[in-house]
């Protein structure tokens, strides 16, 4: 307590005061007074009086200071003392001070800002109960499929028999008409089972929760909101809990609202959550998938355990249900797993890339301090002749370094928190909705203990660097008088292993940048089977309980399409279950007419197209017709295949004619193949072809789908009009996701990911190779000056200029090749990292590793030019003269 | 005159508190002058080192200072003992007592008994 006391005060006395000051002569000085005045007393000389009392003192000055260390913390003051000169040393050269500020800035800021993406994303745990027992559950297909959805009598079995989890829930995607009082808004939901929340461990904000049972076929219908829904759509209203929502024509009860940050990565976008019930036609069928499960894992039981149970599981129902289960395994992961495996080595790669900068950074102004320590060298020997130690000159060094980095800390803190919002603002809402850890992204305690670590790494080395060679390891070298010469050269040297290594690592950013473009050429480059350009899309959703029968649902297809048709510029139109370039899946199960068959699973991507759908495409269709608008429910069943399909499971026959139905052949399911369509990217842009039937849409019609126009002129122009255009057919239909097909394929999330990681290497490589040129072009002028009495000498004994700028570029053009060079070696060997990114591309990509060893070698030639030119202009006769 | 003590660490302290309980609020000089009176002139106290450990104290807690005017009008810093120091004075002059006790006892003859 008396310490602490004492401690605070002298904390205090840290700063200078004035008036402390004051007091403290005032006090020695009415000290002396009374001294000399005794001492006059005793008998002595006014002079010999007051000698005495100041010998008795032991010197004003001394006492002074001691009381001064004794008022404040002496080891705080020369801290400040040594932050205050390192300041004005950086105040007399602005610039210097200004580009090392910012250049720490913008490596420290950059590497902050991944690293709060990295560890939202893959660091902090998923805001669940207990997230490490949660795992999900699918079914999978071996050799087709590692993971697949579950069909829920596959679920209700799975979750009886295992005695792994504690829980086991599912969950489907849905959407729903929410009737409001401007009218119908489409709005994307979720079903869960009862007990999904609870597995989760998360509790409703406001209400209540499902209760167990509530998913029972003929149960109430009940609603859960999500917090974002019940601000925008119900005002935020507590007594929104108990209403009634209209759901497509259905009123269901709000029983609750989720708390604020609840978030589902694999559904992020639900408005609401309703209840599988297990009564919809799907669902009634154990060969039909379109759930996926959560489970919890009983305290104690890993994962694999879990695992290997489903996968028993699983092998039991496959003996049990042949026709439809036959080939249907198991698979269990983890939550965490599931939700981030997609973003994982992107991340990974970005900060990778963010650290190389940071490092480039951090040699960068290194090198600079060293040009500075070099220029302040006879100061620093001066300094140390008259009895500096080498401890309180390091010290001064690091200082300078502290205050350069703290301000950068700073500065790197602001520029983080802007790239973050850049970075957030730039991802596409559709890919944003899947990655809900970015509502978590800020300069939380995470993202500032990293900008902390990164700046005291930076201090340390900025301060090691130049301290290893700066107060002059040899005083009396510093003082003499051609000390230049000499510590010119061994700081060259060392100079020119920083320099070197900077274009090393600027090389092995410029190699992945290459790479990731290259990759996403390749990757937009893939052909689709279909021409891209002018074609407006759009999904348009039917209240079910008016447009109940197939037949209800075709009328409607129909009057779209005559209307949309008839809007100025649109030159076709179509519908479809599912648009190309979203994903393969959505399958069918088929067998064909004839062929022997030992329930192998033909797993296809299955669409339900309208007439003119592959004309709207401008798909190309190989062989046989295709289907007329006329073709519905009351004509025979008639099948397009795809080129995949024909080649695999028809190598050496005409395929028309030929007939497929379901696993059992039922009657009902028989249809005739009448034509063949070149492959149309049904998957992502980086997935393989599947193949694929596309059935007519009037054969199967249903009250959600997608539409398709071609247009004479821009496509996205004509979106607003298409889509009144619908909701004038009936405004009770729900428009939604308008956009172009373009923007659809480069907005695709492996597109998006490869286009953006290649936009922000090439950033990172970009400033790192601007930062690598700018230390070479100041180590070759330096190197020039100190040089410039040699070269002078040269010119005077008659060599040309031409012999001077191979002297300079030459060595410049050595370090480039030396960086290069080295930086080649660390490309290849980090590349192989790179692997999982890139797509059809090696990591070891000649091409690209030429065009960055001649731009990075162009671009040194280039920095040392103007240099070079300086040295070949000197004037032998002022050179001479100069020493 | 013969050879002068120097003023062992940490007693310089007990040495001021002690004076000040003895003598009320005191300007520096006077502590110094009294403290050397005290010791019979065989202690030799460099007057500066006095007010770094009056400072000390200060931060402490133990005393407190005032601006006032001296038996010769003189302006001059006085010092007192505050309750804190006081019983900082009881302590370190108990602690004090016992380690002269001890010490006496090892080196007086008949300290080899006990």
């Amino acid at each position: 307590m008396k310490r602490l006391r004492a401690w605070l005060a002298r904390l205090a006395g840290t700063w200078p005061s004035a008036r402390r000051e004051r007091e403290l002569a005032d006090e020695i000085e009415s000290h002396l007074q009374m001294h000399v005045e005794d001492n006059l007393r005793a008998g002595m000389s006014p002079r010999e009086a007051r000698r005495a009392a100041l010998v008795k003192l032991g010197g004003v000055e001394q006492t002074k200071e001691a009381c001064r260390d004794q008022a404040g913390l002496p080891f705080v003051e020369h801290a400040l003392q040594d932050a205050r000169f390192a300041c004005r040393q950086l105040a007399r050269s602005p610039g210097f001070a200004l580009v090392a500020v910012a250049v720490l800035a913008l490596g420290t800021g950059a590497s902050t800002a991944i690293f709060a993406f990295v560890d939202a994303a893959l660091f902090q745990p998923l805001p669940y109960r207990e997230p490490h027992r949660l795992v999900s559950v699918t079914e999978s297909i071996a050799g087709l499929l590692p993971r697949t959805a579950l069909s829920h009598l596959d679920y209700v079995d799975w979750k009886e028999r295992n005695r792994t989890l504690e829980s086991l829930d599912v969950f489907a995607g849905d959407g729903h008409l929410l009737s409001t009082a401007a009218g119908v808004a489409p709005v994307s939901g979720t079903r869960v089972t009862a007990g999904f929340f609870r597995t989760l461990g998360v509790s409703p904000a406001l209400g209540r929760d499902f209760h167990p049972g509530e998913d029972a076929p003929g149960g109430p219908a009940v609603a859960i909101l999500s917090h974002g829904t019940w601000l925008r759509r119900f005002g935020g209203d507590p007594a929104t809990v108990g209403r009634t929502a209209v759901l497509s024509d259905v009123p269901h009860t709000i029983i609750g609202v989720l708390p604020p940050h609840f978030e589902f990565a694999p559904r992020g976008r639900a408005e609401l959550w309703t209840l599988v019930r297990g009564t919809s036609n799907c669902e009634r069928r154990r060969s039909c998938h379109n759930l996926e499960g959560v489970g919890r894992l009983k305290r104690g039981v890993s994962i694999a355990a879990a695992d290997l149970e489903m996968k028993a599981i699983a092998a039991d129902l496959e003996r049990q249900y042949p026709d439809s289960n036959r080939g249907q395994g198991a698979s269990v992961i983890s939550l965490t797993e599931a939700v981030v495996a997609e973003v994982r080595p992107i991340l990974l790669l970005l900060l990778g890339g963010a650290i190389l900068l940071l490092v480039i950074a951090i040699v960068n102004v290194a090198s600079l301090l060293l040009v500075r320590s070099e220029g302040r060298r006879l100061e620093t020997s001066v300094r140390r002749a008259l009895g500096a130690s080498r401890g309180r000159l390091v010290r001064q060094s690091l200082t300078e370094g502290l205050v350069l980095v703290a301000a950068a800390g700073a500065a790197g803190a602001a520029i983080a928190a802007g790239a973050m919002r850049l970075l957030v603002s730039l991802i596409p809402a559709d890919l944003l909705a899947r990655m809900p850890f970015v509502h978590r992204l800020g300069l939380g305690g995470h993202a500032l203990a990293f900008l902390a670590a990164v700046s005291v790494l930076a201090a340390v080395l900025l301060a090691l660097l130049p301290a290893t060679r700066s107060p002059g390891s040899d005083v009396r070298d510093g003082l003499a008088a051609n000390a230049r010469a000499s510590a010119g050269l061994s700081w060259r040297r060392f100079a020119s292993k920083l320099v070197a290594a900077e274009l090393a690592v600027a090389v092995v950013l410029l190699v992945g940048a290459g790479l990731l473009g290259r990759s996403l050429e390749r990757l937009l480059s893939v052909p689709v089977g279909f021409e891209p350009d002018h074609l407006a899309t759009m999904e348009v959703a039917a209240p079910e309980t008016r447009y109940d029968t197939p037949e209800q649902c075709v009328a409607l297809v129909r009057e779209v399409v005559r209307r949309v048709g008839g809007v100025p510029g649109v030159e076709s139109v179509a519908v479809t279950s599912l648009l190309p370039v979203t994903f393969n899946g959505n399958t069918d199960w088929i067998r064909f007419v004839g062929r022997p068959y030992d329930g192998e699973h033909n797993e296809v991507n299955q669409r339900e197209v309208g007439a003119e759908y592959f004309r709207t495409l401008r798909a190309r269709l190989l062989r046989g017709r295709s289907f007329t608008d006329a073709e519905d429910a009351t004509k025979p069943l008639v099948v397009v295949i795809n080129r995949t399909l024909a080649r695999r499971y028809f190598p050496n026959e005409d395929p028309i004619g030929k007939q497929m139905g379901d696993t059992s052949l039922s009657p009902g399911s028989i249809k005739e193949i009448i034509g063949v369509v070149d492959d149309i990217r049904e998957g992502p842009l980086n997935a393989e072809i599947w193949p694929a039937v596309y059935y007519p849409f009037h054969q199967d019609a249903g009250s959600f789908f997608r539409l398709v126009a071609r247009t004479s002129q821009d496509e996205r122009s004509a979106l607003p009009a298409i889509a009144a255009e619908i909701r004038r057919v009936d405004p009770d239909l729900g428009v939604i996701d308008e956009t172009t097909m373009r923007d659809r394929i480069a907005d695709s999330p492996v597109a998006y990911l490869q286009r953006s990681s290649a936009w922000l290497i090439g950033g990172f490589a970009a400033v790192a190779l601007l930062l690598a040129l700018v230390g070479l072009s100041g180590l070759v002028a330096y190197s020039v000056s100190q040089r410039s009495r040699e070269i002078g000498l040269r010119m005077a004994l008659g060599a040309e200029r031409r012999g001077v700028y191979r002297l300079v570029l030459g060595e410049a053009g050595r370090l480039a090749a030396l960086g290069v060079a080295a930086g080649m070696a660390a490309a290849t060997a980090a590349a192989a990292s790179l692997r999982r990114v890139l797509f059809e591309t090696p990591p070891f990509d000649a091409v690209t590793l030429a065009t960055v060893a001649a731009t990075v070698g162009a671009a040194a030639l280039l920095a040392s030019y103007v240099p070079a030119r300086r040295a070949a202009s000197v004037d032998p006769v002022i050179a001479l003269r100069s020493e | 005159m013969g050879e002068k003590a120097d003023v062992w660490q940490g007693t310089l302290a007990l040495m001021i508190l002690k004076t000040l309980e003895t003598l009320g609020p005191v300007h520096g000089y006077g502590i110094a002058r009294r403290i050397e009176q005290t010791s019979g002139g065989v202690l030799s106290l460099n007057y500066g080192t006095l007010y770094p450990a009056l400072l000390k104290l200060e931060q402490e807690g133990s005393v407190a200072s005032e601006w006032g005017v001296s038996e010769n009008n003189r302006r001059a810093k006085f010092y007192r003992l505050t309750r804190a120091g006081r019983r900082q004075l009881a302590k370190e002059a108990r602690d004090w007592e016992q380690a002269t006790a001890i010490l006496a006892r090892f080196l007086s003859p008949s300290g080899q008994r006990a």
